[in-house]
């Protein structure tokens, strides 16, 4: 299972080397098995008899994070949409996306896009599913921002990431609260402690957290926003990330979490209303769209809140319509995407205004959109997959009883009625897409090109999800126990067998979408009559507070950051020490750090006083002097005296060593002086002066005060006696610093010598550099 | 001793700051410079000075001066020395290419 999912990551890497020949033959001819033989490997585990698969492999065991791939119905299911999909969209962005386009980064984002979707839905390990998850976020930013020459593509792109970012962080708190209050990252090991959990006194917050991450991945009301937006992405991306997959992860998350969740009141609150108002919402709105893939993005927006109501309802039957029309939603939807891009390949333009009367010129195309669109409206047709679905959905919301009186009982008697009216809505935007852009009058004037029938390599794909819509439609059996009802299992925990069938007799929810298609047909022939109140909602609303947010933040940030990025080193150094100042000391006076212990001292005597006092003279003489050579001199003499110091203190490897370092860095100043400025007394502001005295004599008392605690705080006997010991029988050496650099922290020597010869050849460099002057 | 010794890294301290705020190029290496010395004896005093012989194991001694110290800022010698040169050669060039050492006037311009 491992080679499946890494297998597309793999492929990221040869994608450069085989998009060499991309001129003679289509990048994505290469890459088409890949996703074929996956959905192949996949395919054999369904069957009646299937069991959930597991494999371990060990990651980081100290943080209890290994990947873990856990196959149930709930992962095939996704796991077959995905390489399934994946395989039509790749076939038909061949056709789609032109030689001239580059095709190296966008086949290397798909394959990304689906080699982290199929780890989302496989792994068991929470922190695992979490990184796969912000994966997806990211291939999808850079999908969407494929054409980043257009200033829409990069604010849908910027857009998408903000939003589903913003969740996924939600989402990894959630994680960590679960794992801190389950003890295991494993999904399958805190379904099994469901009470501890949910009995949790922040078991609210939690959900919180998980809801915002998966509301926000599958662009649920009020996060709905991004989605639209997304569609600046090339078709084939529409068609697959942000309808049939990764959209439907939040749903995945949901649905994975719902043994854990679903028995909770406030998971039935909040996810059903959640879940009806975007389906309202959304289909309204889809109405009044006038691009061809708006009409389809709101349409996504409102089938995902369907599927999230009906797993909020947590019902039996609701659970299987759920995971039947992530399937069927997958097949239509994607068909009718790749049919928009089409008609905005062959006719140049996606805006339904200006489209019309193509039937004529694209049968073909137009045939198929009539099965999308008559499955997507749920029209009561025995061919059609989103037909039972729908149906299964308006039965499950006319059979919820667990709840009686209060809120949750009122929501209960109000959800068939929403289910209704959101669904009437449906009908009218499907209409509206298929007859508003294969029938009514042609407008040849308005458009660019001469519209024609698409190649036939373009329409093998929807082709093959329109066989799949009328396939399921016919025989919903075949995908029923096989498939389907372990997907469910999967997801209620107990078992499922639903039997389907087109004709359950004259009972609700037959009337009620009887009721759909007969107010739905009304409206969308009068649709034209009632713009007016289409638009009765602004048009911007949520993007207005989504735009207002994030220029507010940038603005903020903006000017924060300008307050103390100044340009000036010295405002910079100021501020660090400053900032070091305040830190220490103020943590050495609140934790009495502060320690004068004078009983341990050494002797004072009079060389070392000396040497001390000529230090500090030529220290302070450095401030003061304004000639070249003085200042060499002084600090010369700093760096000499420090070597007597050390010769003082029994430190005589230190001494030569700063003696010969002393010696080369003074001939190198002198060397550079030569070249560099006098040393004048630049005109400063009296205050700034007053200033840099402050924080230097700040600076250095803290220094001193901490040597002295330092010195007076004894808290551990010294490591040293280890080196002393160890110096002879270990390193074979009698000079025990030099064992200490060469043997006992070689390494530490080996990078030091690194550095050095790092330092070496930049100086190098620097000087070479001379001879090719002015060329920056 | 160790107070006197605090006190004069302190001073070294304090002088290397004052020139690390200066806007002359050369000033600032000097405060770089003044900042590892300052450094070193920092170290050096943190341990206890003189409470033996130089590290150098001969037989019949049995106290020796802290060896950890010593080894830290034989490490740091060396490390700061190229620093030190890097900055030289830095700052020359850069004086050089930009005819000026002031860094008040090499602070690059607003939109870059």
């Amino acid at each position: 299972m491992i080679y499946a999912v890494f297998a597309p990551l793999v492929v990221t890497l040869l994608i450069p080397l085989i998009s060499k020949w991309k001129e003679k033959i289509h990048t994505g001819w290469f890459l088409l098995p890949i996703p074929f033989l996956i959905f192949l490997y996949f395919i054999q585990f369904a069957g009646e008899n299937f069991t959930p698969k597991s494999e371990v492999y060990p990651w980081i065991p100290s943080l209890d994070i290994s990947i873990d791939f856990y196959l149930d119905g709930l992962s095939l299911l996704f796991v077959l949409l995905i390489s399934g999909i994946g395989t039509l969209v790749v076939l038909y962005s061949i056709y789609y996306l032109h030689k001239s386009e580059q095709l190296k980064q966008f086949y290397i984002y798909l394959f990304l896009f689906m080699f982290s979707m199929l780890g989302v839905v496989l792994s068991d390990n929470v922190f695992v599913l979490y990184t796969f998850w912000e994966f997806t976020s990211l291939s999808s930013f850079l999908l969407i921002g494929f054409w980043h020459h257009r200033e829409g593509s990069r604010y849908g792109a910027l857009k998408s990431m903000l939003i589903t970012v913003f969740g996924g962080l939600s989402l990894l708190a959630g994680f960590i609260m679960l794992t801190v209050i389950s003890g295991t990252t494993s999904i399958q090991s805190m379904i099994e402690q469901t009470d501890v959990i949910v009995d949790h006194p922040y078991f609210p917050l939690l959900f919180v957290f998980l809801v915002l991450g998966a509301f926000t991945k599958s662009a649920q009301f009020p996060f709905h926003i991004w989605l639209p937006d997304a569609m600046e992405a090339p078709t084939p991306v529409s068609a697959y990330l942000h309808s049939a997959t990764m959209v439907k992860a939040g749903i995945f998350l949901i649905a994975r979490f719902s043994p854990l969740l679903g028995q909770e009141p406030i998971f039935f609150a909040v996810i059903s209303v959640v879940g009806l108002i975007t389906l309202f919402w959304a289909s309204f709105m889809a109405v009044r769209q006038t691009d061809l893939k708006g009409i389809l993005a709101f349409s996504t927006v409102s089938q995902l809140g369907m599927i999230m109501a009906m797993l909020g309802f947590g019902t039996e039957a609701a659970i299987f319509a759920a995971v039947f029309h992530i399937l069927n939603h997958a097949t239509f939807k994607g068909s009718l995407f790749m049919i928009a891009g089409i008609v905005d390949h062959e006719t140049g333009t996606r805006d339904i205004r200006k489209l019309g009367g193509l039937m004529t010129f694209m049968p073909m195309s137009a045939t198929l959109a009539v099965f999308g669109v008559f499955s997507m409206a749920g029209a009561p047709l025995p061919f059609l997959n989103g037909f039972y679905s729908k149906e299964e959905f308006l039965g499950a919301t006319v059979e919820l009883n667990q709840y009686t009186g209060g809120f949750l009982g009122f929501l209960q008697e109000a959800i068939p009625y929403i289910a209704v009216i959101g669904s009437i809505f449906t009908f009218v935007y499907s209409m509206y897409f298929f007859f508003g852009t294969f029938r009514g009058p042609f407008k040849e004037k308005e458009l660019d090109k001469k519209p024609h029938e698409a190649p036939v390599g373009m329409l093998i794909s929807p082709t093959i999800l329109v066989l799949g819509v009328i396939l399921i439609g016919l025989f919903p059996n075949a995908v029923n126990e096989p498939f389907l009802a372990h997907s469910a299992e999967a997801v209620f925990g107990g078992d499922i067998h639903a039997h389907l069938k087109f004709w359950h007799g004259f009972e609700t929810p037959f009337i009620m979408s009887l009721i759909i298609v007969g107010i739905g047909t009304i409206l969308a022939v009068t649709r034209k009559k009632w713009a007016g109140v289409y638009n009765i909602f602004p048009r911007k609303g949520f993007n207005e507070v989504y735009n207002f947010v994030v220029d507010s933040i940038e603005n903020g940030s903006k000017k924060i950051t300008e307050t103390y990025m100044t340009g000036s080193l010295r405002h910079y150094v100021a501020f660090i020490l400053t900032a070091i100042f305040l830190i220490c000391f103020s943590i050495m006076i609140i934790s009495n750090g502060f320690a004068f212990d004078f009983s341990q001292t050494a002797d004072i005597t009079i060389p070392e006083i000396l040497v001390g006092l000529v230090m500090a003279i030529a220290a302070i003489a450095t401030i003061f002097t304004t000639s070249r050579l003085g200042a060499i001199i002084t600090v010369g003499v700093v760096g000499y005296g420090l070597s007597i110091l050390f010769v003082l203190y029994r430190a005589p490897d230190l001494a030569l060593t700063q003696l010969i370092v002393e010696t080369v860095s003074v001939a190198l100043f002198l060397l550079c002086f030569k070249h560099l400025p006098e040393l004048r007394k630049l005109p400063s502001h009296p205050g700034v002066k007053s200033t840099n005295s402050l924080i230097a004599i700040c600076f250095g008392g803290l220094m001193t005060l901490i040597g002295i605690s330092a010195h007076s705080t004894k808290l551990f006997s010294p490591i040293s006696d280890y080196f002393l010991e160890q110096s002879v029988p270990l390193g074979g050496g009698h000079n025990v610093v030099n064992v200490i650099l060469v043997d006992m922290r070689g390494l530490d020597t080996l990078f030091e010598i690194t550095v050095l010869g790092i330092a070496a050849l930049a100086i190098y460099g620097l000087i070479k550099l001379r001879h090719n002057k002015g060329a920056k | 001793m160790e107070i006197l010794m605090s006190i004069l890294a302190g001073i070294l301290f304090a002088t290397a700051i004052y020139n690390l705020l200066q806007k002359q190029l050369l000033r600032i290496i000097i405060g770089t410079v003044l900042l590892s010395h300052g450094a070193h004896l920092f170290i050096l005093t943190m341990g206890q000075l003189k409470t033996g012989k130089p590290p150098i194991i001969v037989e019949g001694v049995e106290q020796y001066t802290d060896p950890l110290p010593q080894a830290l800022i034989l490490t740091s010698i060396v490390i700061s020395f190229g620093v030190t040169s890097l900055l030289l050669v830095l700052s020359y060039r850069a004086s050089k290419l930009n005819e000026s050492d002031n860094m008040e006037e090499l602070r690059g311009s607003e939109h870059e």
